[in-house]
């Protein structure tokens, strides 16, 4: 089976604009999180959705489900997420085994809330990605160059710029390896490891790239937040 | 949901719109096989006149399309039920006028989005089902349909004396057109004019094929479609007029960005009927899915309809222009945006 694990366990505290998490907040007529998760439903690949949130907003979520989801919310589950971004995905993973059973056929397919943008292009690559390779990323070439600092005064490098990409999301996994990759991690290498791909990279993993567009941008700033209302005409909040 | 739709905003230039839809009483189709028009390439190389792109750009092309049923909140449609996507936007209810004629109606890729979309959001009753017609042929149904709605309006208008019945060009309308008619009318006699030997031999299943610059002077036919359009509609519309038997009715399809000047003293000596044909309605692409059960006719089409590769990018899209301005026929593509 293959599965959605949006990750939104976020309290959005970069945003500034409101005490809501920033996937909560409107964008165009309904919250960020629901046109994310709409984006999956709308995948006929995509078996169930897990919406992994802070373990405070659950049943907000649950009623956002209610409210707005028109499609399929039969395969829509909450989960309430852990302290950061892996554990919320373990989280899943365990929701998910839980109720359908481990088995070496199941993927998962892991996306940021707040990258709404996303497309059915993407999501479709990324399956493709994962049944071939069992771990992939979704990335789009640095336009930037990219200076390394050590010290945050000097450069300590700057790389080939050809060689650098920004990582998006989704990021894929067949469940069993990440279970494996992630219960291997000792605590201080959970605490460091937050982006879920490094987790097989450490651990000489290959995981494969899939192009990710600009567009699926990631809502962190209130700039971001007013250029996506931009794109979709809807409506600014200060 | 964001959808992303791939507008053209100038002659060779595509730029993404995004836009919230949704789930309100509209289907959701995914679409799956797109077929590129003549229409859609005189928008992408900027043929029309600069007047009527600054008017109508930016805006998605191509308005020939089959999908699959993604939501459908009227429960007529199956999730995952392939359809073809009906770009004629309906005005109001009128019994008189076809609804493709009707002043109200608006076409998708001509003022309005095309269905250069990630998903398409339509009316119930604008998608017909598609059945077993592959992806790749059922991308060009609205092509037949337009066919389907001239011989309709044929059949109603020209007087019932029908032996012979001439197609002027040989590009994939003619080509069409000459099927519809062989279905229609299998005991009239079905003559092809062209200009181009090699794709006249496709039309192997008409009665006679003939070079526009080699009309024997006695050739002579009870109807005509004209099914040339551009720089050819002129000559096209010119020779149906002089070989034309008297009463004909002389069907017009193709479209040319110029006025053309018309021999009206044969017409009125002959006392023709010029009909214009454009577009098609709901009705017109059920017609043209039943046409479309005919083994030999699918196969006929498949002959003409050339499958580019995937689209998956923008890029994608100019690759697959490119490829359409190259082959003789109809170019179609899977759609992977």
């Amino acid at each position: 089976m293959i599965f959605a694990g949006i990750l939104a366990g976020g309290t959005g505290s970069r945003m500034n604009i409101a005490d809501m998490p920033k996937q909560f907040l409107e964008l165009g007529d309904k919250p960020i999180v629901i046109h994310t998760l709409e984006k999956f439903l709308l995948c006929e690949r995509i078996d169930e959705v897990y919406v992994g949130v802070h373990p405070g907003w659950t049943f907000h979520m649950e009623s956002l489900v209610e409210k707005y989801i028109k499609i399929r919310r039969e395969n829509v589950h909450v989960v309430a997420g852990g302290t950061d971004r892996n554990s919320t995905i373990m989280n899943i993973v365990d929701s998910i085994e839980e109720r359908f059973g481990k088995s070496e056929e199941h993927y998962i397919i892991t996306h940021d809330s707040v990258r709404p943008f996303l497309t059915s292009r993407i999501i479709n690559d990324n399956i493709d990605a994962v049944l071939e390779y069992k771990v992939c990323d979704t990335v789009i070439p640095a336009t930037d160059t990219i200076v390394v600092s050590e010290d945050g005064r000097m450069i300590t490098d700057i790389p080939v710029r050809s060689k650098m990409y920004q990582g998006q999301t989704p990021q894929s996994f067949q469940m069993t390896l990440l279970r494996e990759l992630y219960e291997d991690l000792n605590e201080e290498e959970k605490g460091i490891l937050t982006d879920a791909c490094k987790i097989a990279v450490v651990r000489n993993y290959p995981v494969y790239l899939v192009k990710g567009e600009p567009s699926n941008m990631k809502l962190t700033t209130v700039s971001d937040y007013n250029i996506a209302q931009a794109m979709v005409g809807g409506k600014f909040i200060d | 949901m964001i959808n992303y739709i791939y507008q053209l905003v100038a002659p060779g230039a595509f730029s993404i719109k995004y836009e919230d839809i949704d789930f309100g009483d509209k289907v959701i189709v995914k679409p799956r096989y797109m077929a590129v028009c003549h229409a859609d390439q005189r928008y992408y190389t900027g043929q029309r006149d600069r007047q009527v792109l600054k008017r109508k750009l930016p805006m998605a092309l191509i308005h020939e399309c089959c999908g699959e049923v993604i939501y459908d909140p009227t429960g007529t449609y199956k999730r995952g039920e392939m359809v073809i996507a009906i770009p004629n936007v309906q005005g109001e209810e009128d019994l008189v006028i076809f609804e493709n004629y009707a002043k109200d109606a608006k076409f998708l890729s001509s003022g309005s989005d095309g269905f250069l979309r990630e998903y398409v959001d339509l009316p119930v009753n604008r998608v017909v089902p598609c059945g077993d017609i592959s992806g790749g042929l059922a991308a060009v149904t609205e092509f037949v349909s337009v066919a389907a709605h001239s011989v309709r309006r044929f059949a109603g208008i020209a007087h019932k004396r029908r032996n012979r019945i001439a197609v002027w060009g040989d590009g994939s309308l003619a080509f069409v057109m000459a099927n519809v008619l062989r279905l229609e009318f299998p005991d009239s006699e079905i003559i092809v004019v062209g200009k181009n030997t090699g794709k006249l031999s496709y039309f192997s299943f008409v009665d006679k094929t003939l070079l526009s610059d080699f009309i024997p002077k006695e050739f002579s036919f009870d109807h005509a479609f004209e099914c040339c359009g551009g720089e050819g509609s002129y000559y096209a519309i010119d020779d149906i007029i002089r070989y034309i038997n008297p009463q004909g009715t002389v069907t017009l399809m193709g479209v040319s960005e110029n006025r053309v000047a018309v021999n009206t003293r044969d017409v009125l000596e002959k006392g023709l009927t010029l009909v214009g044909c454009s577009r098609s309605g709901r009705e017109d692409f059920q017609k043209a899915v039943s046409y479309m059960q005919d083994a030999k006719l699918r196969q006929r089409l498949e002959l003409i309809v050339y499958e580019d590769k995937k689209v998956s990018s923008i890029a994608d899209i100019h690759r697959v222009f490119q490829t359409d301005s190259c082959t003789p026929f109809k170019t179609v593509f899977e759609w992977g945006l």
